[in-house]
């Protein structure tokens, strides 16, 4: 090797092999969109992929800030009942102030404030009982799984949080851009349409998706770019290493779980806002669907691996499957049994053939 | 010459075990001194005592004529003591310029705004140290797990020489490696000795020690039993010393 630094040439079909192993999410995705297209009733259309993409949007943050978690070798189960937990604050709150004559403008702001510093508390407690007190994460998050749901039902009272300001909704459903040719408007739809023209209005980029999307770019860029984030990928390939290049490794497992449990507590708010009420069990079923995106999309469970695109794509793999099981009228809780198996195949293969995840 | 390093009455107690006892030694500039003993003899304590991962119980540490308290790793690394360890302390999953800066992460302005890590500038560095020190490795952008565990060793003595090493600790270096690969570790070893830097090496390879070392130091169950000058001593006596059959 005359010159040392340059990359040595290898085995052509194996690195191909390698390189279908690591897009075989993508490649999943685009077999997937066809299949449903072909077979299903309207899938392929713009209203359909935007329905998609509101449906993942709960998934997709739980699954960014899982990123985080997972990478550093952790899990964190308790996001499903976060959702349902910082909902529930979410929407009390803004109905107290409702209720006390507070203006809309006022009570809803202040209401995602509180449900957002509540929120970091579940991640607080997680981070300190898994980075200081050296418990499993496994185990400290599946308890806080249980007091994050018990606590959101004791503080809804068991019943759904109903009565919430009316812009709630307005913004919960709404759109970026409301396009009628030549008269289109931001954010509301354009004054004095006639009903012919209200029909022909197309919603384009739900709030709660630009939301969402906003957010997931950020950490996506801090996880990519940041020195954090490549702490947070050095803490998942060798902790003890991390430690001794003088990282503070429990400070930065803290933060980790605090970005997850905002991530829960954002997906929390955005569930008040699109379904106008706060309900404990709102997040519950999908934490499996958020784990699995993360693993889907290339992050090993083993920690070190892992990205926010990837998960982004796993996010949409079970969205679409979702969204197209119930185009096709097949029960939705064949979707359990769907995205079960394919987190276990993802993991499969990490096990088997580690260096599709490992090696770049 | 004064001592870069100088250690009177160390000792590390933990619970009732006492680990490490009223231990002494020095070290100078360019010198290569073996910590030697058998599994257990409190080796590994003391460099961890020097380089801040166990806080010690008693004793005091000079570093470059002053008394020095090590809280944690990183006082050790700003203080320029550096250490590699047998299970090598490099992250996998990150590619070899980015173990070289691990921690220590350039960062530039991006959008004149956010903080970001500066590729370029960390894989220019590292060649350039790689190639100061004659070593050998495909491409910078490889993540450490293509690389076999000599090409890993050499990168973790890179990364200390490259933050400017004042004394580089080793433990057990050739361990895990093959013949060859053993040969090249040492060769590295005299290399940073023509450098001036002083190293502490321990190991289990009695031929290593004598092929690098100037001075080799005996502990036994916690106290050191000995000291020699390796010209002037053979690795029979050194054996002798190690399983207490010769006194020191």
């Amino acid at each position: 090797m005359d010159n040392g630094l340059t990359i040595s040439d290898r085995d052509g079909t194996l690195n191909l092999l390698i390189r279908i192993g690591r897009n075989w999410a993508i490649l999943f995705l685009l077999l997937e969109v066809g299949f449903f297209s072909l077979t299903g009733t309207g899938y392929f259309s713009l209203r359909n992929f935007q329905n998609i993409l509101v449906a993942s949007t709960t998934v997709m943050l739980l699954a960014t800030g899982q990123t985080f978690v997972i990478i550093t070798g952790g899990i964190d189960l308790s996001v499903g009942f976060i959702v349902g937990f910082s909902g529930v604050i979410c929407a009390k709150t803004m109905v107290g102030l409702d209720a006390a004559g507070v203006p809309q403008f006022l009570s809803i702001p202040i209401g995602i404030a509180v449900a957002l510093i509540f929120g970091f508390v579940p991640g607080l407690v997680n981070g300190l009982l898994v980075a200081k007190l050296r418990v499993p994460a496994f185990i400290a998050t599946f308890g806080m799984y249980g007091v994050a749901y018990g606590v959101a039902e004791i503080i809804s009272g068991n019943v759904p949080v109903h009565n919430l300001p009316p812009a709630v909704g307005f913004i919960g459903n709404g759109y970026l851009l409301y396009y009628l040719p030549g008269r289109s408007s931001l954010f509301r739809l354009p004054p004095n349409l006639s009903p012919e023209e209200l029909k022909q209005v197309v919603g384009l980029i739900p709030n709660v998706v630009m939301i969402a999307l906003l957010l997931i770019l950020v950490f996506a860029f801090v996880l990519a770019k940041t020195r954090f984030g490549q702490h947070t990928y050095a803490i998942g390939g060798n902790m003890e290493a991390a430690k001794r290049a003088g990282i503070n490794v429990s400070r930065h497992l803290i933060k980790i779980y605090m970005i997850s449990s905002f991530f829960a507590a954002s997906a929390g708010i955005i569930y008040v806002m699109k379904f106008v009420t706060g309900r404990a069990d709102a997040g519950s079923a999908r934490m499996l669907d958020a784990v699995s995106a993360v693993v889907i999309g290339g992050a090993s469970l083993f920690g070190g691996t892992g990205s926010i695109v990837g998960t982004v794509i796993g996010a949409l793999i079970v969205a679409c499957l979702e969204i197209g099981l119930v185009n096709l009228a097949i029960p939705t809780f064949n979707l359990y049994i769907a995205v079960g198996a394919i987190l276990i195949f993802a993991v499969l293969v990490d096990q088997f053939f580690p260096e599709i995840t490992y090696k770049k | 010459m004064d001592p870069i390093l100088e250690i009177r009455n160390l000792t590390k107690k933990f619970g009732g075990l006492t680990a490490v006892d009223d231990f002494n030694m020095h070290l100078s500039a360019g010198e290569v001194l073996g910590l030697l003993g058998d599994n257990g003899a409190g080796k590994s304590t003391v460099i961890k005592m020097i380089s801040g991962v166990y806080p010690p119980t008693k004793g005091q540490i000079f570093f470059q004529g002053k008394e020095i308290k090590i809280q944690n790793p990183m006082d050790a690394l700003n203080m320029g003591i550096e250490t590699i360890y047998q299970d090598l302390a490099l992250a996998e999953n990150l590619n070899v310029y980015s173990n070289i800066f691990l921690g220590r992460e350039k960062l530039k302005k991006y959008l004149g705004l956010f903080n970001i890590l500066d590729h370029d500038y960390m894989l220019a560095e590292s060649k350039t140290v790689l190639k100061g020190l004659d070593i050998e490795i495909p491409s910078l952008r490889n993540k450490i797990a293509m690389l076999s565990g000599g090409q890993r060793q050499a990168v973790a003595i890179s990364r200390s020489i490259y933050w400017d090493a004042k004394l580089l600790i080793m433990d057990e270096p050739t361990a895990a490696l093959g013949v060859a690969e053993q040969q090249k570790v040492l060769d590295l070893v005299r290399t940073l000795k023509t450098q001036n830097v002083p190293v502490i090496i321990i190991s289990h390879q009695m031929h290593d020690v004598f092929s690098v070392a100037d001075r080799l130091v005996v502990m036994r169950r916690g106290k050191k039993v000995g000291e020699r000058i390796v010209k002037e001593t053979n690795p029979d006596e050194v054996v002798g010393l190690i399983v207490g059959s010769v006194e020191g």
